[in-house]
């Protein structure tokens, strides 16, 4: 009887831990919305979204966002396509190719570079990089597009690498040994094997990584340049999402339009993330392996 | 045991006492991020002379410090530019007469990375520049090379003088690339041969170039006699003349310590 109690009494206390975290979540949500929505009575979210010009301190204001969304778009698209290769193939190198003694040093080292604070590499871009591709590439300025997605790749190699690392190495040795035994060379075991066993874990890894990409404030702010253009060459200045919230939170009158515009800012790059995370969701479902290779 | 119950009995009357000790007086001050800093270091200098004193201060802006006044829920009203003809009147319809204490003087230079040049600009020539009609260096006595305009966050106080006194009613094209800081402005255009930017006159610093505007050099000499075109005075204002603690607060200001404060928080003192 008396374990019973206690079993319940356990039950309710972890009820009652999620609940409390969900709840915190949802209500900054619902706070989100509150302080977001009221912008929209002063122009439609149509007008928001696709408007081409941000001057929310100008009288009469501009609130458009467009040049925003794109530069948020154009950063992550750039960072993954620098990003997910690198990440994948150095995680097949590690599971797979490397010898243990090396893929022992080099793991921990990747996993290392994940827990780099961001205004570090934040500021490294904006000191170190910037003069260096500006004079690499003969280009008026070196805080530019090119230079934040290279910093947000940065980021995001380590995360893509040791999730799908992890997702490699748990597809079971039967299905390797197998394709071996059918006389496959080791190279055919990891492009017809290997890979598509892990898929729903690289998938993940890809969509973590760039949603860390997306949602990522101090790099953009301190190595994109910050201009509220939209974007014609990689090597044009942008002003993401993040960046603008970061920069102009501060100054903001409290509860005036720019701060609800701001909030407003603050839903669109949560939809963003959210549908991220649906994808990553949706994917790791449709590509889950069944029998012994499901991860 | 004993001794435990000692001392809770202690810290008990120790935090009521501390708790019930009645401040002489209390000062709130609202307003305008420039004048900020100044206020900061006065309001911490004056608290330390005067222990009994509490003062809370917060920005959001000059407009905000002014109707602050207005509506009597700030003693002191921060503003870096003068009161409006239509602030007047609607403290003129609550029988507020806002007084101004102008405390201090604030410059802001334009400025060019080392290797340019180009030594001046008029003022003409900086709005065309930030509405991007010049775009190379060649168009105003340069060395070729597309020009690179770095401006501050719209809704900093310095970009608010920056739009007054240069851009008037136009808008700084969408390319200028947007730096949230006076520190991030020197860094780029130290590392942007081809950048112009305007910091305050404290940020000025010997690995960037100070640009003459309309032929005067940015100084405090030139903007304490009036002739440097990119300054303004920054203001405190009071409702009606101001009393106790106010008037003293203010008179600390304009001593030759709070003046000195003024200087240390990197704006222009008035002597």
């Amino acid at each position: 009887m008396k374990r019973q109690i206690i079993d319940k009494g356990v039950h309710s206390t972890f009820l009652l831990i999620a609940l409390f975290s969900i709840t915190a979540l949802s209500l900054i949500m619902v706070f989100l919305f509150i302080e977001g929505i009221p912008i929209f009575d002063l122009i439609s979210v149509k007008a928001f979204v696709f408007g081409q010009y941000w001057y929310p301190t100008d009288d009469p204001a501009d609130f458009g966002i467009l040049a925003l969304i794109l530069g948020s778009v154009c950063v992550t698209l750039l960072s993954g396509m620098m990003a997910i290769p690198l990440g994948i193939m150095t995680a097949i190198y590690l599971a797979e190719i490397a010898p243990p003694k090396v893929a022992e040093i080099v793991k921990p080292i990747v996993e290392l570079m994940a827990s780099m604070p961001s205004v570090v590499i934040g500021f490294f871009g904006m000191v170190v990089v910037a003069p260096f591709i500006q004079q690499l590439f003969n280009i008026p300025v070196g805080l530019n597009m090119f230079n934040a997605s290279l910093m947000l790749a940065f980021m995001a190699v380590p995360t893509i690498c040791s999730i799908s690392e992890d997702a490699i190495f748990s597809v079971p040795v039967a299905l390797k040994e197998a394709s071996f035994a059918l006389g496959a060379t080791h190279f055919e075991t990891i492009a017809k094997v290997i890979i598509p066993a892990s898929l729903s874990g690289i998938c993940t890894a890809v969509i973590l990584g760039l949603s860390r990409a997306i949602g990522e404030t101090m790099v953009v702010l301190m190595a994109a340049g910050g201009a509220a253009m939209i974007p014609g060459s990689i090597f044009d200045p942008v002003r993401p999402l993040p960046a603008s919230i970061a920069a102009e939170m501060a100054e903001a009158p409290f509860r005036s339009e720019h701060y609800h515009a701001l909030f407003a800012i603050g839903i669109v790059l949560f939809l963003f993330t959210l549908i991220f995370n649906l994808f990553a969701d949706y994917l790791s479902h449709k590509f889950r392996q069944v029998g012994e290779a499901s991860l | 045991m004993k001794t435990l119950a000692k001392l809770i009995f202690v810290l008990t009357i120790a935090l009521l006492m501390a708790s019930s000790s009645v401040f002489a007086g209390e000062l709130i001050i609202k307003g305008s991020t420039t004048v900020l800093p100044i206020a900061q270091k006065a309001a911490e200098a004056y608290m330390a002379e005067n222990p009994g004193v509490k003062i809370s201060l917060s920005g959001g802006g000059s407009g905000n410090g002014i109707k602050a006044i207005i509506d009597g829920t700030a003693d002191i009203g921060n503003a870096s530019r003068f009161i409006k003809q239509k602030e007047v009147s609607l403290a003129g319809t609550k029988d507020v007469y806002p007084v101004p204490f102008r405390i201090a003087l604030d410059a802001i230079v334009p400025i060019v990375n080392g290797k340019n040049t180009v030594a001046g600009l008029t003022r003409g020539q900086l709005k065309d520049i930030y509405l991007g009609k010049i775009k190379d260096w060649k168009e105003v006595g340069g060395t070729p090379g597309k020009i690179v305009v770095v401006s501050r966050d719209s809704s900093s106080g310095t970009f608010g003088v920056w739009k007054e006194l240069i851009m008037g009613k136009e808008r700084v094209i969408p390319s200028a690339l947007t730096v949230p800081s006076n520190g991030g402005i020197v860094q780029a255009i130290t590392t942007t041969p081809g950048a112009i930017g305007y910091v305050g006159l404290g940020y000025l610093t010997g690995e960037i170039k100070a640009v003459k505007v309309d032929g005067i050099e940015g100084s405090e000499e030139n903007t304490l006699n009036g002739s440097f075109p990119i300054s303004r005075g920054l203001f405190m204002f009071t409702k009606g003349w101001p009393e106790g603690e106010t008037m003293d607060f203010i008179s600390f200001i304009l001593s030759r310590k709070g003046q000195d404060l003024v200087k240390e928080a990197g704006s222009i003192p008035l002597f």
